[in-house]
């Protein structure tokens, strides 16, 4: 495999402005967040590089490697700091570090007030930094470096405003519920070196040929495990939706664009363990649809317009996670559509920054409405991502989306039709929500209140979101072209022989589809568009909106099996420890003052009686030598 | 005589000794029955010396009434203080070490 | 000299030089005790460095007759694992010294006396870990209560006098069990041999134990270590010790003191029992899992800062005892860096929690709120100190950690497994307390707070870099630790298990 010197920096350029903006502090407010900026986008340069002499060099000779140095050694444990840039990979960096720069220069905008804005920025390179170095890791371990690093950069994001106690508390729930997960990935790394011998991704993959099914179906399901809590699958779906307490650019950039698909890159990276371990496999595609339908039923429902979009990201990462469980089929679609609703998601949450930034930052939609007129670039861009999450050709979603569904389809048996139909369903709710967020918000009749001013937001601001529609417009079209994505990654997922017992033809499902899409944008406009909106949300709804509303309950089920029996199992363990544990070494030494007081007793004072008793023992000593020697 | 006679006398003195140090309050009575205790050591000692035929149980009982002198000396000194500050020869009411 | 007695006697020398300062010169007797604790750290880093790793032996070793009578020498040296806790020790005496500063005064007794039981404690804890005879080992063991005690009883807060008397005495209790012990060896070793506690001959003593003379003796030594660790339930004492000390001495305290109980077991536990080691591997697991996670949820429902982080020490001890017994390279390796970097985040820790407490004279979690935007310097070294202490990727004592876990499961693995669960617990024992002191709005009475000063700022500064640096490049650690380690288990006749799918191959 051919090795380089160059892969560090595209990790150590964004760490070290990481490093200089925190260790500077207010030194560095004036210029800290350009230095951010320019170091995220000289990384992407070095990424654009990289690419390009990755397509001068043969197919096979294009995933190349970096040794820094020698990390944990010890025994047959060996893991060296490396890097491994690959087809995949390097769709990861370019969509990282291209989306990440897009997002800092929004930031330098939007955080223009905060007088923290170096720190936000400091966190958004630390975050960075970690997201490639998930992604460039050549070993397991390595990749749970950057796993929990972006984990630790999501943490500080969500709760950058953790002066107001609910993102305090949303910032910890996200760290803690990713941890679940870690602890996934923890296993699986574990039952990797003690079966296998080796945590390296080429170790493990060498193996896999020869490994048992059980061992193999151990390390998927824990690596499905690490790879719900991540990507905000069922059942670690529930910190998503408040992790919306982070200023807006990080909801774009970590939980739609990036992060929140490092679970897809995980399974998609495995392909080799899930595609020999189909138990595992059959779990990702009931987690991936469980989730598309959960996040979508929870999409319908919500007012916050970045919980919506929370709710929809949900949903289309249950889409990627389908398509990767569905094995080389699907792997690479996935990865599409990764891609894809990494540009228009992330416009989109930056258009909902937009929004929020003319209007005083209200996010209830329902007091928003006929925003169009105020904001027509905000319309504009966002409009485009919304003709792209739906599917409408020949916008981007229409491609990756329309693959995955065709993919289900075509999973073979009653599996594919079931699947294929979730797919479906959830792509006219999908069709219904995001129609909704988009009436509500732009061409239903205003509703906010007068003393708000809605106006367009500066250039550093449209700006991005203006290059991301345009990525929401075209990249579909441009990774079908020739299947050029297909191929692209085919040297890492494996190639997919073509299927000859097709269920449904392409056009067939397309068809589907968009009769899906339509019939969710008609319903979404008679309810909205054509009908008054309240300005606060009715409460005299059906049972099934009021539990959407409540995200179907997750976090009382969260709260009811684990929260309040850990809680109490906590109060339990502090009185037992304090009564049973310490009461026993106290018991020792109250029993030692209670001998010592109890024998105090005979100490009267009275000599008199002392002599006798000195009498009565020289008597009875006496005695008993006499007995003893008789 | 018979000298086993001595060692019931010494038997003798020293049970109404150790009667009276139990069963009296006054100071100096009490002092004086410690007193009729050692003396009927004393006695015990020197009869033994007579019976055995050599001299070490005198020497014995001569040790023995130096030690008693001088411990007359400090426990009646120790008696008196306390008499002239509590105003009492009891000493049932000298009982404050226990404190 | 010998590198090992020159270090044990700097801090004497010290502390001799301090007597001669008179009482009311403070500063001086601070300066010549930081000066002092430097030197030692400074001929530390020499010996260290100095250190073969390749090989396998005592080394800086010296012997000199004691008590002759009875076969005691004056013998120290030190292996890989005996080096690396005293480079931890001696580095982290300076920077308690600097970090607690102002600690020493208002005591019961004058600041002098502080420095001067300070001193004679770097001392002990140096010679506790490079002694190699029996003797001299329980010597300094036993005499390292009596300065803690008094700086515990002395110079702490709350009821400092009934934790320092809860400590010596369970401290005793153990010390007296392991006495038994000892002259129980002493009187097999004068039987077999002649009389010695050379712990080189006692080693061999074994093969001419019973098991049940040798369970005995075996419990002996683990009781006594178990108590200073502490194990699941000895562990009592340490909670209520650590929240009356000045954190200073708690960072002594639980950083180094409760080392000598793990360094003990291996040094001693296993390699003279290996027999009986192996008979109670099972015991100790299961003490070791239960220590992991009751001291975790009892970290979680801890309210006073201080407890929280005595509570969190006993789950991290419950991971280092765990990863001896686990009889794995990975596991005995990790195990002995997690003891190192223990020191630091503990150290780290303590040291950033004491200075919240001093500037708000309160140790309750709840008293504090929005110190992050209050004090934002002093609110991320405690947020870093936290995550070194739930392990986080990156920071060093994630790869000690890590090491544990692997290294554990690759023998047993449903331990593993549970302790596994350590880590979603110490994502909240860490945060909980964070969120409160750090986030929020910032509460009453927290207003004025003054972030940290220039002394304060140095003192943490290399305890952070220390915890960086290794989490990225702990070779320079474990290529020390890696050779004893096998060693260690390689005269108790374990092999690591071989990865199980590759068995065929």
């Amino acid at each position: 495999m051919v090795t380089s010197t160059s892969l560090v920096y595209l990790i150590a350029l964004p760490l070290f402005g990481s490093a200089i903006l925190l260790l500077a502090g207010r030194r560095s407010d004036k210029w800290g967040h350009l230095l951010a900026t320019a170091l995220s986008a000289s990384s992407f340069g070095v990424g654009l590089y990289q690419l390009s002499q990755m397509l001068a060099r043969p197919t096979e000779e294009r995933a190349i490697t970096q040794k820094l140095f020698s990390w944990i050694n010890v025994g047959t444990f060996n893991v060296d700091a490396g890097l491994l840039l690959d087809q995949l990979s390097i769709c990861f960096v370019l969509l990282i570090t291209g989306v990440g720069t897009l997002i800092h220069i929004y930031s330098i905008s939007y955080m223009s007030h905060d007088e923290n804005r170096r720190r936000f920025f400091a966190f958004l390179n630390l975050f960075i930094a970690a997201m490639l170095l998930l992604v460039l890791g050549d070993s397991y371990l390595n990749l749970y470096v950057g796993w929990e690093g972006v984990g630790l950069a999501s943490y500080l994001l969500i709760g950058f405003w953790n002066q107001k106690p609910a993102y305090a508390t949303a910032s910890k729930k996200a760290f803690v519920m990713n941890r679940v997960g870690d602890m996934g990935l923890s296993f699986a790394i574990m039952i990797a070196f003690a079966t296998l011998g080796t945590v390296s991704f080429s170790g493990v993959q060498e193996a896999s040929h020869t490994a048992s099914k059980a061992a193999l179906t151990g390390i998927g399901i824990m690596l499905l495990v690490a790879a719900t809590g991540k990507s905000a699958q069922f059942p670690l779906q529930a910190w998503l939706g408040d992790a919306m307490a982070g200023p807006t650019p990080v909801s774009a950039l970590i939980h739609a664009a990036t992060m929140v698909t490092a679970g897809v890159y995980l399974i998609v990276r495995s392909n080799f363990i899930f595609d020999a371990a189909p138990t595992a496999q059959l779990l990702v595609v009931i987690v991936g649809a469980i989730t598309l339908m959960f996040g979508a039923l929870v999409g319908t429902a919500k007012d916050d317009i970045k919980k919506a979009l929370a709710a929809s990201t949900m949903s289309q990462i249950g889409y990627m996670v389908l398509g990767a469980g569905l094995g080389p089929a699907g792997y690479a679609f996935a990865i599409m559509h990764l891609l894809t609703h990494g540009f228009f998601k992330a416009g989109m949450f930056l258009g909902a920054g937009s929004v929020m930034h003319g209007m005083n930052d209200q996010v209830d939609m329902r007091r928003y409405g006929a925003l169009r007129k105020f904001m027509p670039i905000t319309f504009a861009t966002f409009g485009l991502g919304y003709l792209a999450i739906i599917g409408v050709p020949p916008f981007a979603g229409f491609y990756s989306k329309d693959a995955i569904i065709e993919t289900a389809f075509n999973a073979g048996g009653v599996k594919g039709i079931l699947l294929g139909s979730t797919a479906l369903l959830g792509a006219a709710i999908t069709a219904f929500y995001m129609t909704r967020v988009m009436v509500l918000t732009f061409t239903s009749k205003e509703r906010w209140e007068d003393d708000q001013h809605p106006h367009e937001s500066p250039l550093l601001m449209w700006l991005p979101m203006a290059i991301l529609a345009i990525g929401s417009v075209t990249t579909g079209f441009l990774f079908t072209r020739g299947h050029a994505l297909v191929n692209w990654l085919a040297p890492v997922v494996g190639e997919h022989a073509e299927d000859e017992k097709v269920l449904l033809q392409p056009v067939v499902v397309s068809a589907l589809a968009l009769l899906a899409v339509v019939i969710g944008v008609a319903i979404a406009i008679r309810k909205y568009q054509l009908s008054d909106v309240e300005k606060v949300a009715p409460q005299n709804v059906s049972f099934f909106t009021r539990i959407a509303r409540k995200d179907l309950m997750q976090d009382s089920f969260n709260e009811a099996v684990f929260m309040k029996p850990g809680q109490t199992l906590t109060a339990l363990l502090v009185q037992g420890d304090e009564k049973v544990v310490d009461g026993a070494v106290r018991g020792v030494g109250t029993m030692a003052l209670g001998a010592g007081s109890a024998l105090r007793k005979t100490q009267t004072g009275f000599a008199r009686s002392y002599a006798a008793l000195i009498l009565i023992g020289a008597i009875v000593l006496i005695a008993g030598i006499w007995v003893v020697t008789q | 005589m018979n000298p086993f006679n001595y060692l019931y006398v010494a038997g003798l003195l020293f049970t109404i000794g150790a009667v009276g140090v139990v069963v009296r309050r006054n100071a100096i009575v009490v002092f004086m029955c410690v007193e009729l205790m050692l003396n009927a050591a004393n006695l015990t000692l020197v009869t033994f010396a007579r019976i055995n035929g050599n001299l070490d149980g005198q020497v014995v009982a001569f040790f023995t009434m130096v030690v008693a002198a001088c411990e007359v000396v400090v426990g009646l000194a120790i008696i008196v203080t306390i008499y002239r500050s509590r105003r009492s020869a009891s000493i049932d009411d000298a009982s404050l070490l226990k404190r | 000299m010998n590198a090992l007695t020159t270090m044990m006697a700097l801090p004497l020398i010290g502390s001799l030089l301090i007597a001669i300062i008179p009482s009311e010169q403070v500063l001086r007797i601070k300066q010549a005790t930081f000066i002092t604790t430097l030197l030692v750290a400074i001929s530390g880093v020499l010996t260290w460095i100095k250190f073969d790793s390749a090989n396998t032996a005592l080394q800086f070793v010296e012997s000199a007759k004691w008590i002759p009578s009875f076969g005691i020498n004056y013998a120290v040296g030190v292996d890989g694992l005996a080096i690396v806790l005293i480079l931890m020790s001696v580095l982290l005496a300076p920077i308690v010294v600097l970090a607690g500063w102002n600690e020493s005064e208002g005591g019961r007794w004058s600041p002098k006396v502080f420095y001067i039981l300070i001193l004679v404690l770097e001392t002990m804890m140096i010679g506790v870990f490079a002694a190699t005879d029996l003797f001299l080992f329980y010597v300094f063991f036993e005499a390292m209560l009596i300065p803690v005690y008094f700086l515990i009883g002395g110079f702490g807060s709350g009821e400092r006098a009934a934790a320092a008397v809860k400590f010596l005495l369970y401290s005793l209790f153990g010390g007296l069990l392991m006495l038994a012990s000892i002259i129980g060896l002493y009187v097999i070793s004068g039987a077999n041999g002649g009389h010695t506690f050379d712990i080189t001959r006692l080693s061999e003593l074994h093969t001419y134990m019973s098991s049940t003379t040798q369970n005995l003796l075996f419990l002996g030594f683990f009781i006594a270590f178990a108590i200073k660790a502490p194990v699941w339930p000895l562990h009592t004492w340490l909670p209520d010790a650590a929240a009356a000390a000045t954190p200073g001495t708690s960072v002594l305290l639980l950083g180094v003191l409760d080392k000598v109980g793990t360094f003990g077991m291996i040094r001693f536990c296993l390699a003279l029992f290996p027999d009986a080691s192996k008979t109670f591997t099972p015991l100790i697991l299961v003490l070791s899992v239960i220590s992991i996670i009751y001291g975790a949820f009892l970290a979680i429902g801890a309210r006073d800062i201080k407890r929280l982080i005595a509570y969190t020490s006993i789950s991290h001890f419950g991971f280092i005892t765990m990863g001896i017994f686990a009889m794995t390279s990975q596991g005995m390796s990790g195990a002995t860096l997690y003891m190192f970097n223990h020191g630091f985040s503990t150290a780290a820790l303590f040291l950033v929690a004491g200075w919240m407490i001093s500037r708000r004279g309160s140790s309750t979690i709840a008293d504090f709120g929005g110190l992050q935007r209050v004090t934002p310097i002093m609110a991320w070294s405690f947020f870093i100190a936290g995550m070194s202490s739930l392990a986080l990727p990156g920071l060093s004592s994630f790869v000690s950690e890590f090491l544990v876990l692997v290294g554990t499961y690759t023998r047993y693995p449903v331990a593993a497994v549970i302790a596994t669960f350590g880590i979603v617990l110490a994502a909240l024992y860490i945060l909980i307390p964070v969120q409160k002191a750090l986030h929020g709005p910032t509460t009453p009475g927290n207003e004025n707070l003054s972030d940290l000063n220039l002394r304060e700022k140095i003192a943490i500064a290399p305890v952070v870099a220390i915890i960086v640096a290794l989490g990225f490049y702990p070779s320079p650690l474990l290529n020390v630790i890696n050779p004893a380690s096998a060693h260690v288990l390689e005269v108790q006749g374990f092999t690591d298990p071989v990865p199980s799918e590759s068995a065929g191959k």
